[in-house]
């Protein structure tokens, strides 16, 4: 079972209390994009084996969305973070990149 | 190939069984290949084998990073049923069940398809609704399946409780002609058919990378070597996304966990499939008297082959409300199989952005009832360019907003 602690509240807590959200970071495309940034932005994934940035809610605690670095391969997490940035901190990457060194970053 | 009859069976026995041999070959790869099939579980064993079959093309080889049929086609919960809702899927779902039907005889394998029944329960007014939207539907497809009455589903399922109180049973779907088969004999089958008619199948063979020039496939990289083809079909289920990021393309799909567990085997209880969609639950009892039972997939992407926990409990927790008499029964195994979710809950049969390469990927949580089904239309598709079975199941679909939407009208369990 994952472990994920609430950037938000603090809280360490089982995945049960969360929600998952699926991929973060995704750019989003609107009226005036073109076709294929708009089918990208709906349904193309990363889905990588390895490294994935994604959203959760702390849904049975503070109800705010966060943001969580995890290795899908193996579900250890390296990072939870705060929702509101449009790319991974600085601090989150190294993290990774220290338990993670042929890890290619963040694209 | 020797072919497996009541003959061979006393010609064996009567000399200490020495004569069997191998059901497929384990050939080193050649330079260059027709057709390479990636993934050498049920999708692409039939893919190749339809292939040959059908088109005459068996310069084909079935390549596997782990052992033949070890992923979810070794983990499913073996239910066959094509009651589904929108027209596409109940083709394809039905070509599948009917190629069931004699597959053991095609295959000269017994694939032990079992046509016992299946019920999907109706346990709230709207799933009744639902479900018996979905029986109109199938009469207008000409597939056979009804809508019975909860006095019905106690006489099929008599250790059914149908009083709830959570969800009492008012009534169900019933396909008659659904049922169960032996999961991994369907992969063994469709392997020993290939090998037999010369296609490689190449097992501990990992792809490390796809070749591609002028936005045309060439080959593929292997920890075998590099292999050259033609065309190259991408039949790989949870790593589908992995597999298109190495041909540089993406994929709407997401793979989470799914999974399964067996009780102790006990004496024969229940001759029916038995899916409970509402509490995320399903059961059938094995030949071997072991209750199968299959739950809810986990909501994070995952390639772990493990699952949460909490899933195993709440839908054993739902089952024991449904079946009173499994609450005392010991659990012998549990497991899990990593599913390639699409946003329509339907799969993709497509050709892709690069030229010669095609998908097979998108089956979700039900890929195994389709089966033959799927490499019947993939065989097609990739030795003529389209198939009926498979046209609208294109990766275009997704640009075009023409969904397939099985996500709530098929209420298979997610």
């Amino acid at each position: 079972m994952l472990t994920l602690t609430c950037p938000c509240c603090g809280v360490i807590a089982e995945e049960t209390e969360f929600a998952p959200g699926g991929e973060a970071h995704l750019k989003r495309f609107g009226p005036g994009s073109s076709d294929d940034e708009f089918e990208g932005y709906l349904f193309a994934r990363k889905n990588p084996k390895g490294v994935h940035f994604e959203r959760w809610r702390h849904a049975y605690g503070c109800g705010k969305w966060f943001l969580a670095a995890r290795d899908t391969n193996t579900l250890e997490v390296f990072a939870t973070y705060k929702a509101q940035t449009t790319e991974p901190p600085a601090d989150v990457i190294a993290k990774i990149k220290a338990k993670r060194p042929d890890w290619e970053g963040y694209k | 190939m020797k072919r497996y009859s009541m003959f061979a069976v006393a010609r064996e026995a009567m000399r200490f069984h020495r004569g069997w041999e191998r059901a497929w070959r384990s050939p080193e790869p050649k330079k260059r290949y027709k057709v390479i099939v990636v993934g050498a579980g049920g999708h692409g064993l039939a893919t190749a084998y339809y292939l040959g079959k059908v088109h005459g093309i068996t310069d084909v080889a079935v390549i596997e990073k782990g052992w033949l049929g070890g992923g979810n086609t070794g983990r499913n919960t073996t239910i066959i049923r094509s009651n589904y809702l929108q027209d596409p899927s109940a083709a394809i779902y039905e070509k599948a069940r009917a190629l069931y039907e004699d597959l053991s005889q095609d295959l000269n394998y017994n694939v032990m398809f079992s046509p016992r029944g299946l019920l999907m329960l109706g346990q709230t007014e709207h799933e009744v609704r639902g479900y018996k939207r979905t029986v109109h539907a199938n009469r207008l497809q000409g597939i056979d399946t009804e809508w019975i009455g909860p006095q019905q589903v106690k006489d099929l399922v008599p250790i059914i409780n149908i009083d709830g109180p959570r969800y009492p049973v008012l009534g169900a779907l019933l396909q008659k002609r659904g049922g169960t088969a032996r999961h991994d004999a369907v992969a063994w089958g469709y392997a020993r058919a290939c090998s037999d008619m010369g296609m490689d199948i190449i097992q501990k063979c990992e792809v490390t990378g796809v070749r591609t020039e002028g936005g045309k496939v060439q080959g593929i990289s292997t920890s075998k070597g590099e292999i050259d083809c033609e065309q190259l079909a991408i039949v790989v289920a949870g790593h589908s996304s992995v597999m298109a990021e190495m041909a540089g393309f993406r994929l709407p799909i997401e793979s989470v966990a799914l999974q399964a567990w067996v009780s102790e085997p006990i004496k024969p209880c229940m001759d029916v499939v038995v899916m409970a969609n509402t509490v995320h639950g399903y059961m059938s009892q094995s030949d071997k008297g072991e209750m199968v039972i299959g739950g809810g997939t986990d909501g994070f992407n995952n390639y772990t082959q493990r699952g949460s926990w909490h899933h195993v409990e709440e839908t054993t927790r739902a089952l024991v409300e449904t079946f009173p008499i499994i609450s005392r029964l010991k659990m012998l195994r549990q497991w899990g199989g990593i599913v390639d979710m699409t946003g329509d809950r339907s799969p993709i049969l497509s050709k892709t952005p690069v030229e010669g390469i095609f998908v097979n990927c998108g089956w979700g949580t039900g890929g195994f009832k389709a089966i033959p089904g799927s490499g019947y239309g993939m065989a097609e598709l990739i030795a003529r360019g389209h198939s009926p079975l498979t046209d609208q199941f294109g990766l275009d679909r997704f640009k075009e907003g023409r969904f397939i939407d099985e996500s709530v009208a098929a209420g298979v369990a997610h």
